[in-house]
């Protein structure tokens, strides 16, 4: 084991599937010259050369279906957005071009790539630089998504997704690029699709993914201290979602409350919390709770951004209201 | 000179007649400008500014020189390097202070911060954070006054990285087939974050990416105020006239970094400096003036401490207004507030 950041363990995914597979390459804006906007493709220009690791200009649409067209030609292109909010100009590649490919070729044409950024909020970028995407992403057949919480998911996830057959969305979270974690030294793959029990517990689960699981597992801390035991569960993968593994764990605490940083409104908790119910009504001994964003665009001020993030107090009383101790 | 001398004098600039009072409200307001900026660094490393905070150190001839050229009832947008060119513009600078300060008396309440700056009653439309996204936004704005027939012209800038953007071209054909009275003006600071013009850009005379949409081009030197007012004035007049709009290409530097986090290590000290000391708008026209014997080296270096000491009490006093109150957090959201809009804590159960 190592003790590497979140933005090495992506380097280091990277790295490693360029070196296996000389089809890949990394475009995207500042990921060469400067090493990235955040310094995930850290040296990768020096490794690599400039054919496999490209600046372009200005232009998120253009460079995403030049990734599109260019996996449909056998290449397996990763697409940097320096963050997710960008991605937005590119949303017709992504949605209508990536997703579809296959489905509208009858088979013909495959479209294996990953478009990676930085999702999530930032702090005090306010509304443009500020929102939760991979709902709006995660209804999309035709795409997976992917959203690592800690170092070494990051790397054995973003491996897996630059080998998929098909288009990999793949959300970083800004603000644990610096987040430091033990990485395993041989090389590891985390298939897609599989979520992880972050801590075990009896009484309640707790769903979150990316930055969340952390706020999580520390409200699970705060609630052990007030009695209550509770299991943390990163789906890791948001489509495909490992539903058995939430509905396992449901069937063992009776009790759920689903966390993420995104909008309320068909977001991902309202989707968990929907399969909780069908398949596993019988177990619940209370409604799912869910813990969200505040429905606003987000605000610059210090107090109100702090407001309209989910924060890990919010987390404990909704699992002390599930439990039946608020 | 006495005074008298001095009111009947000015300087000619490429055959316009900038009388004494308007030098001095440019070069005042450039200097006002660069030590505001200078200040929200500082305040930005003492971590009382969050967030991305794009300053504009070299540019303010661009920003003065524009909205000396422009009419109030002009609509102007730009991208999230907005702090010049909303203080040129004559908004309240406490309120822009404010704002960067997250503060209740915020130009936009607090809510947006460095690069959503706003100000309707000025026709200052932004302050928009998406490289590229003000631009079609313009061309609606244009589209308006062409509808009305108001005689308004909009101004929509865009950076040397933004003009790459898809929506620019499909802007720029439309406002050409309609002719709408727009001005695209390229604030050509020479990088996009740490990406040269030449490393993104196929055509890097800017000006000339009108050309296949008959849209005529003018680069301009955007280190010299008296021309940029002069040129830009013309262009505006252009766009006015009902002729179609026109793209200009403002020649200039950012002498900082793209935002607060960025070391610029992309370029050389020796580039910067031949800028700075070689082209600087400010010392340009301080120049000009002592030359036409219409100031003086001491009373420059006054008006310095007095604008200085204007920015640091503006500061104080943003620094003293509290945060917004805790129920800004819901309003805004939209203009009639809707059902179904989700309360906060929801109850479970
Ligand atoms: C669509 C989009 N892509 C990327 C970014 C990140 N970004 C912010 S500023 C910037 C560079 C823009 O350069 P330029 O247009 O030359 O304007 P300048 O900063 O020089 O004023 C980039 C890439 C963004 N805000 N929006
Ligand atoms: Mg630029």
């Amino acid at each position: 084991m190592s003790k590497i950041t979140y933005r090495e363990a992506l380097n280091q995914a990277m790295c490693e599937e360029m070196e296996r597979d000389d089809r890949v390459f990394l475009m995207g804006e500042e990921v060469a010259e400067y090493n990235g906007a955040y310094k995930v493709s850290q040296g990768m220009l020096d490794k690599f050369g400039p054919k496999r690791v490209i600046d372009t200009p200005i232009t998120e649409l253009g460079f995403a279906g030049l990734g599109v067209g260019a996996a449909m030609a056998g290449l397996r292109p990763i697409i940097e957005f320096m963050t997710w909010n960008f991605a937005i100009l590119a949303l017709d590649q992504i949605v209508n071009a990536a997703a579809k490919m296959k489905y509208m070729s009858g088979g013909q044409y495959s479209v294996p790539m990953v478009f990676r950024g930085a999702g999530g909020s930032a702090a005090r970028v306010g509304a443009q630089h500020s929102q939760s995407l991979e709902n709006w992403m995660a209804n999309v057949p035709g795409l997976k998504v992917v959203m690592p919480s800690n170092p070494a998911d990051a790397k054995g996830l973003l491996k897996a997704a630059i080998r998929d057959n098909d288009t990999v969305i793949f959300i970083e979270n800004e603000i644990n690029y610096g987040d430091v974690g033990e990485v395993p030294d041989e090389e590891y793959i985390i298939p897609l699709g599989k979520a992880d029990v972050k801590r075990t517990g009896s009484d309640v689960t707790l769903v979150a993914h990316s930055r969340m699981t952390g706020f999580a597992l520390e409200a699970a801390e705060e609630l052990a201290r007030q009695g209550i035991d509770a299991e943390v569960i990163d789906p890791r993968t948001i489509r495909p979602l490992d539903e058995n593994t939430i509905l396992a764990s449901v069937a063992k605490t009776n009790r759920a409350v689903v966390i993420e940083e995104g909008w309320r409104f068909a977001g991902i908790g309202a989707e968990i919390s929907a399969r909780i119910m069908e398949r596993g009504f019988d177990d619940l001994d209370a409604p799912v709770a869910r813990v969200t964003g505040k429905d606003v665009p987000m605000p610059y001020a210090a107090n109100l951004e702090a407001m309209a993030l989910p924060s890990v107090a919010e987390i404990v009383e909704a699992a002390r209201v599930v439990c039946g101790r608020a | 000179m006495s005074a008298k001398q001095k009111q009947a004098a000015g300087i000619t600039h490429d055959g316009v007649f900038y009388p004494l009072e308007d030098l001095n409200a440019m070069h005042d307001s450039m200097l006002y400008i660069r030590r505001f900026e200078e200040k929200a660094g500082q305040l930005y490393g003492l971590k009382k500014i969050g967030g991305f905070c794009h300053l504009c150190n070299g540019q303010e001839a661009v920003c003065v020189g524009l909205h000396h050229a422009a009419d109030e009832k002009d609509y102007i947008l730009t991208s999230y390097r907005d702090h010049g060119h909303v203080l040129a513009r004559g908004s309240d600078p406490t309120a822009v202070m404010a704002e960067l300060l997250g503060r209740a008396g915020g130009i936009v309440k607090g809510k947006g911060g460095s690069m959503h700056m706003f100000d309707v009653e000025r026709n200052f439309v932004g302050g928009n954070g998406i490289v590229g996204e003000q631009v079609p936004v313009g061309l609606g704005l244009g589209f308006s006054s062409w509808y009305k027939d108001d005689g308004r012209v909009t101004i929509a800038i865009m950076g040397d990285g933004g003009i790459n953007q898809g929506a620019v071209y499909e802007s720029f054909n439309m406002a050409a087939l309609w002719k709408l009275p727009i001005v695209f003006m390229v604030e050509n600071n020479q990088y996009a974050m740490g990406t040269s013009l030449d490393r993104a850009s196929a055509e890097t005379h800017l000006f000339k990416r009108g050309i296949s949409f008959k849209i005529p081009g003018m680069q301009i030197d955007g280190m010299d105020v008296l021309e940029f007012d002069k040129k830009m004035g013309e262009a505006i007049a252009h766009a006015r006239s009902g002729e179609g709009p026109i793209l200009v290409e403002a020649i200039t530097y950012r002498y900082r970094g793209h935002s607060m986090s960025d070391p610029a290590t992309y370029r050389s000290r020796a580039e910067v400096d031949e800028w700075r000391s070689g082209r600087d708008p400010i010392a340009r026209l301080e120049a000009q003036m002592i030359e036409a014997g219409l100031a003086t080296e001491e009373e420059f270096k006054q008006r310095d401490k007095d604008i200085k000491k204007d920015v640091t009490a503006v500061a104080r006093a943003a620094e003293a207004q509290p945060e917004p109150d805790a129920s800004e957090l819901w309003t805004d959201v939209y203009t009639d507030p809707i059902e179904g809009a989700y309360p906060y804590p929801v109850k479970v159960g």
